[in-house]
């Protein structure tokens, strides 16, 4: 059984600076196989990519261990050009494609057809040759007409639908000679349902003609629908090797999910009789044009005194809510701040009305990386609220002792590492910056704290550290919080209550105490379909 | 069939077609009337402008040619060609040495700067791998650089270092290059090409058009490809042209007008025409390809496996060779070599020549730099005579080009930072990530 294995990956381990991100992953996909990798965001499907395609950033941080075989042989890939002489292909989830070019020279990207002619000859340079358009244009006729589309070859890219220019990613592959294995990364994700069932049927039409298929998703339902085996990848490790008929989607969600889940906010005071308390957020059909994560219309309460994580998968809207709220992308509908109306699209009266916002993006948006620990700390305060001022007549000047005083007082209650208030945060550690971050937002006083992310990037101690002293904030001070995070274990770790964000809405606001297969049938999408179909 | 033709016409002239092409092509079309008006009002004789813009172009021409390259490979308006220049009035000072003139004298030229400007147009290239995204400035700012290396050669470095005992070309104190060469002393480089063949414009014109509309029923009648109603268009569009270029020029020869003596300088014309081809038919190999293919978009280039930063390495050493031989003929036509200073404008005029024929920093083709070098010469010309007739005053006709010239750099500058920023906008929102 194993002969017939297009791709085998055996014992696959990779860490990015001691930090280990794939833990011994085994996979083989069989010729005429369509094999679906499961997993959240940060599972490590796309290392487990990236090291088939032997990308720069594979070898220039130490390689891998483990062995890859391609029709029982051993390979060696080391940049994407081999890969795609080993007839591997990759239909990429950000579409490769020159919009100026016909289809016919995209498909043809350093592929194209040429006849030699005179200058060629005598220069004997392969790149002086004459370009063959009739054969390239034959060429890309048969790739598009092996998957039924009808579009002349000639159009230009530029202006064609989505769905096309995934079926002309698909026509670059499958026209390089000897394709062996076509890896589709979340191809389904900018679709339409049409689309997506479209590019399935093509999928399998591809497959039955011996093609091997890896299939990188989230979307259970779809899995089911194409897939003949599916992997689940959860933090690096294998979790489950399933057949098709073996499973069903309320399994993957919870194998996708599942993990220990260690609860820190054991209180329960905050969870009962939440129609009484007081609100101190109103969200009301609130939609964000944050690209990427645009926010389609939620409504949403949020009470004072609690901590409301909200969860998802990347790209679905859940890191556009705090970025609407603060005005930092444009943003329509109604927000009440205590029952007061909030002016949507202004910064500065976002923070006037008592929210604090530390960004997901922290060395971006959320530091001045060449400035102070402490004027990092005063900045926001000092322009919003006109503390740490002196003044002189129609002159201003920073009270550099008021705000270096604030600062140190800072450091020591939040334990921040770092030589001394004027050190720069450029070279403060993840988790030292993210504390930082959040000192500038307590600055402000605020009554209602916005975190988002707070801990992408840092180690697992720092973690902790941020974690503990967001719920001690919300213990000791009473702080509300909103927390926007990818990472579900620390959502239910901390917060009092969950809403996971799926396509831009609400998919459903859960317990942190609930089951995994719940959290997982959420994020992925199909809770409300199968609520509606076998009354869950 | 004649119905066929109606509709490929309407498709292609309906009105939103023809309003696009409007405002696609506002600079040209701009600058047509105002050098229109310019001609009207300078009340210049014709022969004197039809004369004088003749010589200009196949003066200027092949250096703004130099710039298209670069445009296909992504690189924007290449500033370096300064740096080109510079490598060829160094061959023209050693063949003044030398003391060569005539044609073998320009040969000598050519031959003598390309190697140096392969040599300086790597060099500018390497720097603008490493400047990706700023490669306008960096050849901008590489340009004033090579200048002043180039001073500090021809100043200090001649007749200390270099051993050179030349009474026309050194200073009377035995160090430095003399500020003004004659290139008609000592071995006449002087119009060594242009006049090696002269024959009067308009001859010339019906002649190339009657052999022209000839090529077209040939290939009209080998190829057959006469069936699609839109090549039909193609060819007659073409046909007419060549009937409008053969009846003016008849018109002009029959007629008593001094203007059917201008003479065309038939080499240099046909090195130009050299150049267009060249232009066009490298696009058609896969070197050309693989130019365009990098200019569109440097990531998916690099991975679908081709070698980025030497393509775009080969595009500037192309371009900076083109330069130094266009500076020859420039210079060969010009007759005075001004050592420290006739290269210093040549890239921000050229640059303006082919944006005021409606290039732009991505995109530019041989028509648009013809009829760029057209307009901005016709401008030069008529400008400080129209500005004295219109405002009594020809100083204002000279602000007016100045302001043209560097107007147009900036206009075309600012609409492509626009339009990247407004298409990197529509490509975040419609591409959804992850």
């Amino acid at each position: 059984m194993k002969k017939e294995a297009v791709l085998q990956m055996k014992n696959i381990e990779k860490a990015y600076y001691g930090n280990k991100v794939l833990k011994n992953i085994s996979l083989s996909v069989k010729a005429g196989e369509i094999h679906a990798l499961l997993g959240e965001n940060g599972a490590g499907k796309s290392t487990l990519m990236n090291i088939l395609f032997g990308m720069p950033v594979i070898h220039s941080t130490g390689g891998f261990s483990g062995e890859v075989r391609l029709n029982d042989e051993i390979v060696e890939i080391k940049s994407p050009f081999d890969a795609m002489k080993l007839g591997i292909g990759m239909v990429h989830q950000e579409f490769m494609l020159i919009p100026d070019f016909t289809i016919t020279e995209n498909i043809k990207v350093n592929r194209e057809t040429t006849t030699p002619n005179f200058i060629s000859r005598t220069f004997k340079s392969k790149r002086l040759e004459t370009l063959d358009h009739r054969a390239m244009d034959s060429d890309a006729r048969k790739a598009l007409d092996t998957l039924g589309m009808g579009i002349d070859e000639w159009t230009k890219v530029a202006g064609l639908p989505i769905g096309y220019m995934q079926f002309i990613e698909i026509a670059r592959e499958i026209d390089k000679s000897g394709i062996k294995l076509l890896v589709f990364d979340e191809p389904t994700a900018v679709l339409t349902e049409g689309e997506a069932d479209n590019l399935i049927a093509a999928i399998k039409g591809l497959a039955a003609k011996g093609i091997g298929i890896l299939f990188i998703t989230h979307r259970l339902e779809e899995v089911l629908q194409a897939a003949d085996n599916i992997t689940i990848l959860r933090d690096g490790e294998l979790v489950a090797t399933r057949k098709k008929k073996e499973t069903s989607v309320i399994e993957l969600a919870e194998l996708m999910v599942g993990r220990k889940i260690q609860i820190l906010n054991k209180s329960g005071a905050n969870n009962g009789g939440t129609d009484q308390r007081e609100k101190a957020i109103e969200i009301k059909n609130l939609e964000v044009k944050m690209p990427g994560e645009a926010v389609k219309g939620i409504d949403l309460d949020v009470y004072k005194g609690e901590i409301l994580g909200i969860g998802g998968l990347a790209g679905q809207g859940k890191i556009g809510i705090a970025n609407g709220i603060m005005g930092l992308y444009e943003s329509t509908g109604e927000v009440l701040i205590n029952g007061q109306n909030l002016v949507l699209n202004d910064t500065k009266g976002s923070l006037r009305a008592g929210i604090a916002f530390v960004s997901e993006d922290r060395r971006g948006v959320g530091l001045l990386l060449d400035a102070s620990i402490e004027y990092n700390i005063a900045v926001t305060t000092l322009q919003v609220k006109n503390k740490f001022l002196k003044r002189y007549g129609f002159f201003k000047q920073i009270d550099g002792r008021g705000v270096r005083q604030h600062a140190q007082q800072l450091i020591k209650d939040l334990d921040i590492r770092c030589s001394g208030s004027q050190q720069l945060t450029r070279q403060l550690s993840g988790g030292n910056q993210q504390k930082v971050c959040i000192a500038r937002a307590l600055t402000l006083e605020p009554n209602v704290l916005l975190v988002s992310e707070p801990t992408r990037g840092i180690d697992i101690g720092a973690k902790k550290l941020v974690l503990d002293l967001l719920l001690k904030l919300n213990k000791e001070l009473g702080m509300t919080i909103i927390m926007t995070s990818s990472e579900l274990v620390e959502l239910r770790s901390i917060c009092d209550r969950i809403v996971i964000i799926s396509d831009g809405g609400i998919e459903g606001i859960l317990p942190p105490e609930a089951e995994d297969r719940e959290f997982g049938l959420m994020m992925a999408g199909e809770y409300k379909k199968l609520l509606g179909k076998e009354g869950m | 069939m004649l119905n066929n033709i109606k509709q490929e016409v309407k498709k292609y002239y309906s009105p939103s077609t023809i309003k696009r092409f409007m405002v696609d092509s506002s600079v040209p079309l701009l600058f047509i009337v105002v050098c229109l008006l310019g001609v009207y009002y300078s009340k210049l004789p014709a022969v004197f402008i039809v004369d004088t813009l003749l010589e200009r172009i196949t003066r200027n021409l092949f250096l703004v040619l130099a710039l298209i390259i670069p445009v296909i490979a992504g690189l924007g308006l290449n500033f370096g060609i300064v740096i080109g220049a510079m490598a060829g009035q160094f061959a023209i000072l050693m063949v003044k040495h030398f003391g060569i003139g005539g044609f073998p004298g320009f040969m000598l030229c050519i031959a003598i700067s390309t190697p140096i400007a392969m040599l300086f147009g790597l060099m500018t290239a390497r720097l603008m791998n490493k400047t990706k995204g700023q490669e306008m400035i960096s050849s901008m700012i590489a340009g004033f650089f090579a200048n002043g290396v180039y001073q500090f050669i021809l100043l200090f470095l001649v007749g200390t270092l270099i051993p050179i005992k030349n009474d026309i070309l050194v200073l009377a104190n035995g160090v430095g290059v003399r500020n003004t060469i004659d290139l008609s002393r000592n071995g006449n480089l002087t119009y060594s090409l242009d006049n090696l063949l002269k024959l009067p414009l308009f001859q010339v014109l019906a002649a190339a058009a009657v052999i022209a509309l000839l090529a077209m029923v040939a290939d009209y009648h080998i190829k057959k490809r006469g069936k699609k109603a839109s090549s039909i268009i193609q060819y007659g569009f073409k046909a007419l042209v060549c009937l409008a270029v053969l009846v003016t020029s008849i018109a002009v020869l029959t007629s008593k007008s001094p203007v059917r003596n201008v003479k065309l300088p038939i080499v240099t014309t046909m090195v130009i025409a050299g150049l267009c081809i060249f232009n066009s038919i490298i696009l058609k190999t896969k070197l050309g390809q693989d130019l365009r293919t990098v200019g569109q978009d440097m990531h998916i280039a690099k991975i679908s496996g081709i070698n980025v930063d030497r393509t775009r390495e080969i595009a500037i050493i192309i371009s900076t060779i083109f330069a130094a031989w266009g500076q020859i003929i420039f210079m060969q036509n010009i007759g005075t070599l001004a050592t420290y200073g006739s290269h210093v404008q040549i890239a921000t005029f050229s640059i303006a020549a082919i944006l005021l024929g409606g290039a732009s920093v991505s995109r530019a083709t041989n028509g648009q730099a013809i009829l760029g070098v057209i307009l901005f010469h016709t401008l030069f010309i008529v400008s400080p005579k129209a500005g004295n007739n219109i405002f009594g005053e020809a100083q204002i006709g000279e602000f007016f080009r100045a302001f043209v010239a560097y107007g147009v750099i900036g206009v075309a500058l600012g609409l492509h930072a626009w339009r990247k920023t407004m298409g990197g906008r529509k490509k975040k929102t419609t591409v959804v990530s992850e």
